[in-house]
């Protein structure tokens, strides 16, 4: 049974602000910032966006690039740890939007930011055992630093929907096979009804991010029997640039290979966005053929690795919808203050 | 902002611009009519979905907003004429300075309002300008 994406859409918001601006409020040095996380500036989303608007953003971009009939979609599954709701699907919002309702299930998934990839896993089980014929996983983020943490340097908005199906003719690439890495790791966790995440600072380093993308990584070259150069690109988790980049040389790949995908310092980390948003930018260039490694983490802990093909048919969709670089260029640079007011961190009385 | 069931039952329009389309005739009608004003009795009503793309006939910079709209101030509204000829009234999001009569716009998905902190989040469509 071949399993694979039959479409893909991203989507990032207009808004960015750069970690001087951030860095000159709390009287931080934005070069050894931007030298240590290799992060530039971030995404914001506008006042009326939100998980949800993206998702439905990013998942109309993925059926404008299929073609296909919405109502063949059996599942919709978005992940992401800012759901607008605490209870209420940000899913039925998403499959309302598309046309995709009422014969379909849908649900919203919460790992950190490996929500999306968790998705595609789930979709794959269910296209591959014939139980839908079409699955849409999306992950989707407006992510939140509290003032004044690390974090506020790097979490961003943005989100990517992916088309999981299984007729061969559709298919725009093929994934070969996935393979995960789970353990129960506290690295960064947020707590019902708090605003703002927590972490483990440093912790959330080596026994989080590395232990988990690298066990995941080579658990999936082990199973596949194949090697980081049989590759032509590859994407990790990209929660700054430091550590995609890091991980990469551990595990053998080049930088050639993950330059594609490393969107992290033009828009941030993009949370359940984040390795998918590499990989779209990835397909948004591969040729028919070429070979994707794409390895994702959410805290908490876990990683899911994907190997993944690109087939022809990717030339004949990829510009029915607008790619990563295109979503992001041209963007609208504000200050704190309107930063803080997009992200609610100041509100009028 | 409106009641909970009175915008559910809304949904199909606000979210995806689902309109109506007479066969008889060939008018569009947004929001949906399910009667032709024109053909009357002989009318023939199909439901359509809008492309979402149109031009903006005329529009307005708000500055003393409608309550749960002050973060958006100044904003602009427009009405908007549709490829397919109806017209509805809408927010464009964008840089006032820049927005024009005839200017191309495309429908986006945005939160239109909310409840309050408890209560619930209004989602629908409004527009951008058509190159962003």
């Amino acid at each position: 049974m071949t399993i694979g994406i039959v479409s893909y859409g991203a989507y990032v918001p207009r808004y960015r602000i750069k970690i001087e601006e951030i860095a000159q409020l709390w009287g931080d040095n934005a070069e050894s910032l931007k030298n240590g996380l290799m992060v530039y500036e971030k995404s914001v989303p506008d006042i009326d966006e939100d998980a949800a608007t993206i998702a439905v953003e990013a998942a109309r971009y993925a059926m404008a690039r299929s073609g296909v009939d919405p109502s063949r979609i059996g599942a919709v599954y978005t992940g992401s740890e800012s759901h607008p709701y605490a209870v209420k699907p940000t899913s039925t919002i998403v499959a309302q939007a598309i046309g995709a309702t009422p014969n379909m299930t849908a649900a919203d998934f919460e790992f950190a930011c490996k929500a999306g990839t968790a998705a595609i896993q789930a979709c794959m089980g269910l296209v591959g055992s014939g139980m839908i014929d079409l699955g849409m996983a999306i992950g989707a983020d407006v992510s939140q630093g509290a003032p004044g943490d690390a974090l506020e340097y790097t979490a961003a908005a943005g989100g990517v929907a992916c088309l999981i199906g299984r007729k061969e003719s559709e298919l725009a690439a093929i994934i070969e096979d996935t393979y995960s890495f789970t353990t129960d790791t506290p690295d960064f966790w947020r707590r019902e009804g708090m605003p703002y995440p927590e972490h483990g600072g440093r912790f959330t380093g080596e026994p989080g991010y590395f232990k988990h993308v690298t066990n995941g990584a080579k658990g999936l070259l082990k199973k596949l029997g194949t090697k980081p150069e049989d590759y032509d690109y590859a994407v990790f988790h990209q929660p700054n640039g430091k550590f995609p980049t890091k991980a990469a040389k551990t595990l053998g790949f080049t930088k050639a290979q993950i330059a594609p995908g490393l969107v992290v310092p033009k828009i941030g980390n993009t949370y359940s966005g984040s390795c998918l948003m590499g990989i779209a930018a990835t397909l948004d260039q591969a040729k028919p053929g070429d070979r994707i490694f794409a390895t994702a983490f959410g805290s908490g802990a876990g990683s899911d690795a994907f190997s993944i093909t690109v087939t022809d048919r990717i030339e004949e969709i990829r510009n029915r919808a607008p790619t990563v670089s295109e979503l992001i260029k041209d963007p609208i640079y504000i200050d704190y203050a309107r930063y803080a007011k997009h992200k609610g961190k100041i509100r009028r009385a | 902002m409106s009641s909970v069931p009175r915008f559910w039952r809304s949904l199909g329009s606000r979210y995806n611009l689902e309109g109506t389309h007479c066969k008889e005739c060939g008018e569009y009608f947004y929001p949906p009519r399910n009667f032709c004003v024109n053909c009357r009795r002989v009318g023939h009503i199909e439901s359509y979905k809008f492309k979402g793309t149109g031009e903006i006939i005329s529009y307005t910079l708000i500055h003393t907003s409608a309550e749960g709209f002050e973060d958006q101030a100044p904003y602009t509204l427009a009405i908007i004429q549709l490829d397919e000829g109806p017209r509805l009234t809408s927010q464009v999001i964008g840089d006032p300075e820049k927005i024009h009569i005839g200017m191309r716009v495309r429908s986006v998905f945005r939160r239109l309002g909310e409840d309050g902190e408890h209560g619930m989040i209004y989602y629908g469509t409004k527009f951008v300008p058509a190159d962003e």
